[in-house]
């Protein structure tokens, strides 16, 4: 009898469309918000991170070799956790993120140091968060000119001093320049969503509640799905106009390439979306008012950008806040954008941070679900 | 739906238990509770209201009324009880109860960020009627908002506030109306206009259930129901009410009254005394009591006492009383 209405539905979207226009405040913090971030978060906060983890490509099973990846870890920037056999498989880890570095040591590399020739030897980095690689690869640059040192004493030693014995050559890989603006675009995206989405559901059905129109509306026979689906659906809309707003501004303001699909990039952002305003009307129906719903929002906004990798790497942070970054899905928003604009991922290389994301959304449903009032009780 | 005057006395066209003669109850509810946390705010709760009927509901502030209503309309879940409203289950069947019930709410409940049309026209998608454009301009036009119709309801008077939310419940054509004190704040000639349609509407079959403050609009109600500390404590016509209670009112006249009022308040035998003017009325249930009181007067030729019939407010206020001896 009492099923789905179209009639219903859009009422209630257009309703709150016209709230929303006459709602000066909020509207001006939908501009606001983006406006503002970007002057707080286009100056890049750099911080230190170490513990990289690295993996090696060793050709050259030497004396040299194995004591010079020694003092990379030694220097406390990398971890090695891989040895690596071909090319083929640096570039997967380094696509996937499961490695910052790959370090590269050509099989003439001992042979050319002894006869001084200065070896080549390559470190490729994923720079697409350049604060978190720029000090380990200053690191690397002194290893090259101080690590052997001793090894190269005696027969060697008159190499010393001059250019260093090692040649080091560097790839940034996704963002050769080392640009900050490539990790701020994605990072200002997900939080400005973040911020935006939440907060705006989260006091949609609270501001009903405090001005006792909730009372109203529950007279009616509008169902509670319809209630909130049609009070989400404009600002799934605003969401996507914000985006498009920023990705314009990446595109030509701060030129950050568009390696991957841009179909591809926009279902990312929308599961986003989704995964946000899912939580806003599971706020809102939790709150009492708008002010607890507000509340709620920073409480979940603010270890959202601390701990995303958005403000610091997340690699300079210690294991406990990574476990926790990793609830968050910002976290994995921030990965799939830089990994397709930055490095043209496909969808099956996105897995890892999508699963996340979705399982975060189903659970803040369930609880959603669980709190959603059809009374006044 | 069939015309009352129509139907043959044994017909029951809602099938909601009408009994020979009389028009089918369109609110039949029994022994319905409400608790918030420790608070038992209604207590045994039960009405039968007739089609047509316009019912009143009176009750001191914070007795329960607003509850209850909220109980009748799905609005809240009651603890215990049962009964039905227009013929569906006020515990299961919500959702058919609010498609066919116009409820108006105490607080203004419109949205007075969207304009008078828009509200109106919001409503009436809500109710998925199917001539919207035209419902919603003669609404506009009976209201007498047609020229200020594009006005944000926000900036309306409290009055006409009261008037949109009125015509805003009515706009689906209910066949139950609950308005929660649909006319306070409302100026005297709006107010008669408003029962004048009322009594109009209910001869057509609509049935109204009514919470009010004011006493003449009490006495307009077809049947009464009295709550207080969320008991019910009388039902019925305006005249059973009066005469269930079996009040006994003698008015005196004459100076001085604050000063008589005292002393008399202390005096055995009197249940209540109200001033009106220079006249206060001295109220009980004793006839021999009240009059061995006002013998302290003495026979003093300045005042003047009279028998007179307990009004309605007597009645109330002594049942108020009585609520608040028994169960405070
Ligand atoms: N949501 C609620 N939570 C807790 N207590 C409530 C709630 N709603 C009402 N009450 C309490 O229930 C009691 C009855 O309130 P109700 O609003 O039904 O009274 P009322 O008869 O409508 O009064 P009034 O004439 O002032 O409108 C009051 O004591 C009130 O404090
Ligand atoms: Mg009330």
């Amino acid at each position: 009898m009492n099923t789905f209405s179209f009639t219903r539905w859009y009422g209630i979207i257009l309703k709150e469309f016209i709230q929303l226009k006459r709602d000066r405040l909020t509207f001006g913090m939908i501009i606001g918000i983006p406006v503002m971030q970007l002057l707080l978060f286009g100056f890049a906060i750099n911080a230190d991170p170490k513990n990289l983890p690295a993996a090696v490509l060793s050709q050259d099973n030497s004396p040299y070799a194995r004591s010079f990846v020694r003092a990379m870890e030694n220097s406390g920037y990398f971890r090695v956790v891989r040895q690596l056999d071909n090319e083929a498989q640096a570039n997967e880890l380094l696509a996937h993120g499961d490695v910052q570095f790959v370090a590269t040591i050509p099989a003439d590399f001992s042979r050319k140091l002894a006869r001084g020739e200065r070896p080549q030897l390559l470190l490729e980095a994923d720079a697409t968060d350049p604060s978190a690689t720029n000090n380990a690869i200053g690191a690397m640059q002194q290893l090259a000119a101080t690590a052997l040192i001793r090894d190269l004493a005696g027969p060697l030693a008159d190499q010393n001093p001059g250019p260093p014995p090692i040649d080091l050559r560097v790839h940034r890989r996704y963002n050769p320049e080392g640009i900050t603006a490539y990790n701020i675009v994605p990072g200002l995206l997900g939080t400005i969503l973040t911020m935006t989405m939440v907060l705006m559901t989260g006091l949609a059905m609270t501001r009903e509640r405090e001005r006792g129109t909730f009372e109203n509306l529950l007279s009616t026979p509008a169902r509670p799905f319809e209630v909130m689906t049609g009070k989400i659906v404009p600002y799934i809309l605003i969401g996507l106009i914000q985006v498009t707003l920023i990705f314009l501004a990446a595109r030509f303001v701060f030129g950050v390439p568009m390696k991957g699909n841009l179909l591809l990039l926009y279902s990312v952002v929308i599961l986003f979306i989704a995964a946000n305003l899912t939580l806003g009307i599971t706020f809102s129906s939790v709150a009492r008012n708008q002010l607890q719903a507000m509340q709620m929002t920073f409480f979940f906004f603010l270890p959202s950008i601390l701990l995303s990798g958005f403000m610091f790497p997340f690699r300079g942070m210690p294991e406990w806040a990574q476990w926790l970054s990793n609830l968050l899905p910002l976290t994995h928003f921030l990965l799939l954008v830089r990994g397709i604009m930055l490095k043209g991922n496909e969808l099956h290389e996105l897995w890892p941070q999508i699963w996340p994301i979705v399982a975060f959304m189903l659970a803040v449903i369930l609880i959603g679900l669980r709190f959603y009032k059809r009374t006044l009780d | 739906m069939t015309a009352v005057v129509a139907a043959p006395p044994d017909t029951n066209p809602d099938g909601t238990g009408g009994s020979a003669g009389q028009p089918p109850l369109v609110i039949d509810v029994h022994g319905l509770n409400k608790h918030f946390g420790d608070k038992h705010v209604v207590r045994d709760f039960s009405l039968q209201v007739r089609r047509g009927e316009i019912y009143g509901f009176l009750g001191p502030n914070g007795s329960g009324k607003t509850t209850s209503i909220r109980m009748l309309c799905g609005l809240l879940t009651p603890d215990s009880g049962s009964g039905t409203c227009l013929g569906h289950d006020v515990i299961r069947d919500t959702a058919a109860i609010k498609r066919e019930i116009g409820y108006m709410t105490q607080r203004f409940s419109l949205w007075e960020d969207l304009t008078i049309r828009e509200n109106l026209d919001f409503v009436a998608r809500m109710y998925s009627m199917p001539e919207r454009a035209a419902t919603v301009q003669s609404a506009l036009t009976e209201l007498g908002l047609d020229s200020r119709q594009n006005q944000l309801a926000g900036s309306l008077s409290g009055g006409w506030k009261q008037r949109l939310a009125l015509a805003a419940c009515m706009l689906h054509k209910p066949k139950l109306l609950l308005l929660d004190e649909p006319t306070a704040g409302v100026d005297p000639k709006a107010r008669r206009e408003f029962w004048e349609e009322l009594h109009g509407l209910a001869e057509s079959g609509l049935s109204v259930l009514v919470s009010t403050h004011y006493m003449d609009e009490a006495e307009r109600c077809h049947r009464l129901a009295y709550l207080a500390y969320g008991r019910l404590m009388a039902t019925g016509t305006v005249d059973e009410v009066i005469h269930g209670q079996q009040l006994i009112t003698y008015a005196v006249t004459g100076p001085d009254l604050s000063a008589l009022s005292q002393r008399l308040r202390t005096t055995p035998g009197v249940g209540q005394i109200t001033p009106f003017g220079n006249t206060i009325h001295v109220t009980g249930r004793n006839d021999a009591a009240l009059v061995a009181a006002l013998a302290v007067l003495g026979g003093d030729s300045r005042y003047q006492i009279e028998r007179i019939d307990a009004t309605l407010e007597d009645v109330f206020i002594s049942l108020m009383n009585d609520a608040t001896d028994n169960f405070q």
